[in-house]
């Protein structure tokens, strides 16, 4: 057994290279001609900078990303609030309650993103026919469509927390004359921010990642005034469809890689954090 | 009346505090059943009705007798069977290396495994098929080949996550006990590594059936519209405005969707059980 443990280790690591290598390739590959101005890859290896000067200057790739941040950062904040509140309101009600909204939160989370979009669509088409008797679809469809994604997801993150709390601190604030509220915004809030914080996050990477809601649910509005809202994933499918991608999305490539590594960084510094905390509380008791 | 009058204060003043923190649940309730339940139920209703809104079986046996429809049924669950297989087959292996703490220590691999989600998925789609096209392995001439590429790279990363936390929690004196007893590496593999991990297995497999027969922009860019999922199908439906018909679709999607969650849910509960005895 000891003596084949060293071959399995070799085995074992590059293996997990080649593939990490294989999933990040396709990524690579446009960072790497981002700096050339080719127009097709593996065209002939020019460096420059240009496109990046090209991507400030595409004023629809710019708006593309202005609206997709917006977008983010509005659905993310809503879905926040809504999530948060709810899964306080709903773990101090009834537990029959709490079975039905929980199943309720489940549905979003299995269903396929298609399904919800169409089935939104379906509905506004059916709330302008019958109720508007006017188009409806625009900025806040799009919002609503975004938040129903990353709804049950704030919902789930919050939970945990909650269960995980010592419910006689809130009690103990109300005894020494907290109002409800006070008790609420210094005791429930402090004890469960870290969930919020993940599910904010998890919402915002939702809503960035987002294509097939936002292409059933959106119409006009946001940086493109009286025309169709165009994210970039929005952007970029309409782009592969006229098989006219501008080389310049390669520089962007660049920047999105540069903040998944840094993201990723980032995580690596909390989880080790996390742990270190938790050895140290460990050692104490 | 004495003993109530003694207990109402104690009970006052919880129950109205009960009373506040429930109310808080009242915008989400709504949320829910505004833009979750409310579309669930116009959809059954759209699939059933014509276009005046009347009772209207017509997309449901329109559906069963168009072959090209029930086509795409099978079409679908003949890619998602096949990328859930290939991703099984790279993934089992690598979650299980990543987990192993004799092969890999490195804490920051599994994050670099779930950071290709972070990227945009329609950038990451167009990089990987210009990848592809460079290689040779364009839509245009093997769609098939191509489509299954890019599902699997897209869904690795949903089959990694699942597998790696069941390998953490794997009872690894259970496997050196059987080694110890004599059994070869492939006993081992069968009879303790394979049974301890089919709860990862079954939520790999969810994180990447539906989700592959449901997709539809991966399929459209990499067969360049050559091959339709039921996620083509439903956006044919949406680009057409043919609401009723869509809807349908839609609900079958739900109903398999449903029905997968109902058995994976047994298979696990039969798995716990099998863990205690």
């Amino acid at each position: 057994m000891k003596k084949s443990f060293p071959l399995r280790k070799v085995i074992g690591q590059s293996y997990i290279w080649i593939v990490l290598l294989l999933m990040y390739l396709p990524i690579l590959l446009l960072v790497f001609y981002s700096f050339s101005n080719t127009t097709l890859i593996g065209g002939r290896y020019v460096f420059s900078f240009n496109l990046y000067s090209d991507l400030f200057q595409n004023k629809a790739i710019m708006v593309a990303i202005g609206n997709t941040l917006l977008i983010a950062i509005i659905s993310a904040a809503v879905a926040t609030l809504l999530g948060t509140l709810g899964a306080i309101g709903v773990f101090y009600s009834k537990s029959k309650f709490k079975k039905i909204i929980n199943f309720a939160t489940q549905i979003p989370i299995v269903n396929a993103e298609i399904v919800i979009a169409f089935s939104l669509t379906v509905m506004f088409v059916f709330l302008g026919t019958y109720i508007f008797k006017d188009d409806i679809f625009g900025f806040w469809t799009l919002i609503i469509g975004h938040v129903s994604l990353s709804l049950p997801f704030v919902y789930i993150s919050v939970r945990p927390k909650l269960q995980q709390m010592d419910p006689s601190l809130y009690e103990a604030a109300i005894d020494l004359g907290a109002t409800p509220r006070q008790a609420l915004t210094k005791i429930t809030v402090p004890e469960i921010a870290p969930g919020v914080f993940s599910g904010f996050l998890l919402s915002i990477t939702l809503s960035l990642d987002d294509f097939i809601i936002t292409s059933f649910t959106r119409g006009a509005g946001l940086l493109n005034g009286d025309s169709e809202i165009e994210t970039l994933s929005t952007f970029i499918q309409a782009a592969i469809k006229k098989k006219n991608i501008p080389p310049e999305m390669r520089a962007l490539t660049t920047f999105i890689f540069i903040a998944v590594i840094v993201a990723v960084i980032a995580v690596t510094i909390y989880r080790s954090r996390h742990s270190n905390v938790k050895k140290i509380r460990k050692g104490r008791d | 009346m004495f003993a109530k009058i003694n207990k109402a204060p104690k009970i006052k003043r919880p129950h109205v505090l009960l009373f506040q923190r429930k109310m808080l649940s009242i915008p989400y309730v709504l949320f829910l059943l505004l833009f979750v339940i409310g579309p669930i139920l116009i959809i059954v209703l759209y699939a059933f009705t014509d276009q005046n809104m009347n009772l209207s079986f017509d997309a449901l046996v329109n559906f069963f007798t168009t072959p090209s429809k029930l086509n795409v049924l099978w079409v679908s669950l003949f890619v998602a069977l096949q990328t859930t297989l290939i991703c099984l087959l790279i993934g089992y292996p690598l979650a299980y290396f990543l987990a192993d703490k004799r092969i890999n220590k490195n804490i920051v691999l599994i994050t670099l495994f779930i950071a290709p989600m972070w990227i945009n998925f329609v950038l990451r789609t167009w990089a990987t098929r210009d990848l592809l096209s460079w290689m040779g392995i364009d839509g245009g001439s093997y769609p098939y080949l191509a489509t299954l590429i890019g599902m699997v790279q897209n869904y690795l990363p949903f089959v990694i996550l699942p597998l790696y936390t069941t390998f953490l929690k794997l009872d690894r004196s259970q496997i050196e006990a059987a080694a110890d007893l004599g059994a070869n590496p492939r006993q081992v593999f069968v009879k303790s590594i394979l049974p301890q991990s089919v709860p990862g297995i079954v939520s790999a497999t969810l994180m990447t059936f539906m989700p592959t027969m449901s997709s539809y922009v991966i399929s459209d860019v990499f067969s360049e519209g050559k091959i339709t999922l039921f996620g083509n199908f439903i956006n044919l439906e949406f680009n057409n405005k043919l609401w009723n018909d869509g809807s349908l679709m839609a609900l079958i999607m739900l109903i398999l969707i449903g029905i997968s969650m109902f058995l994976t849910r047994n298979t696990s509960k039969e798995n716990a059980k099998g863990a205690n005895l």
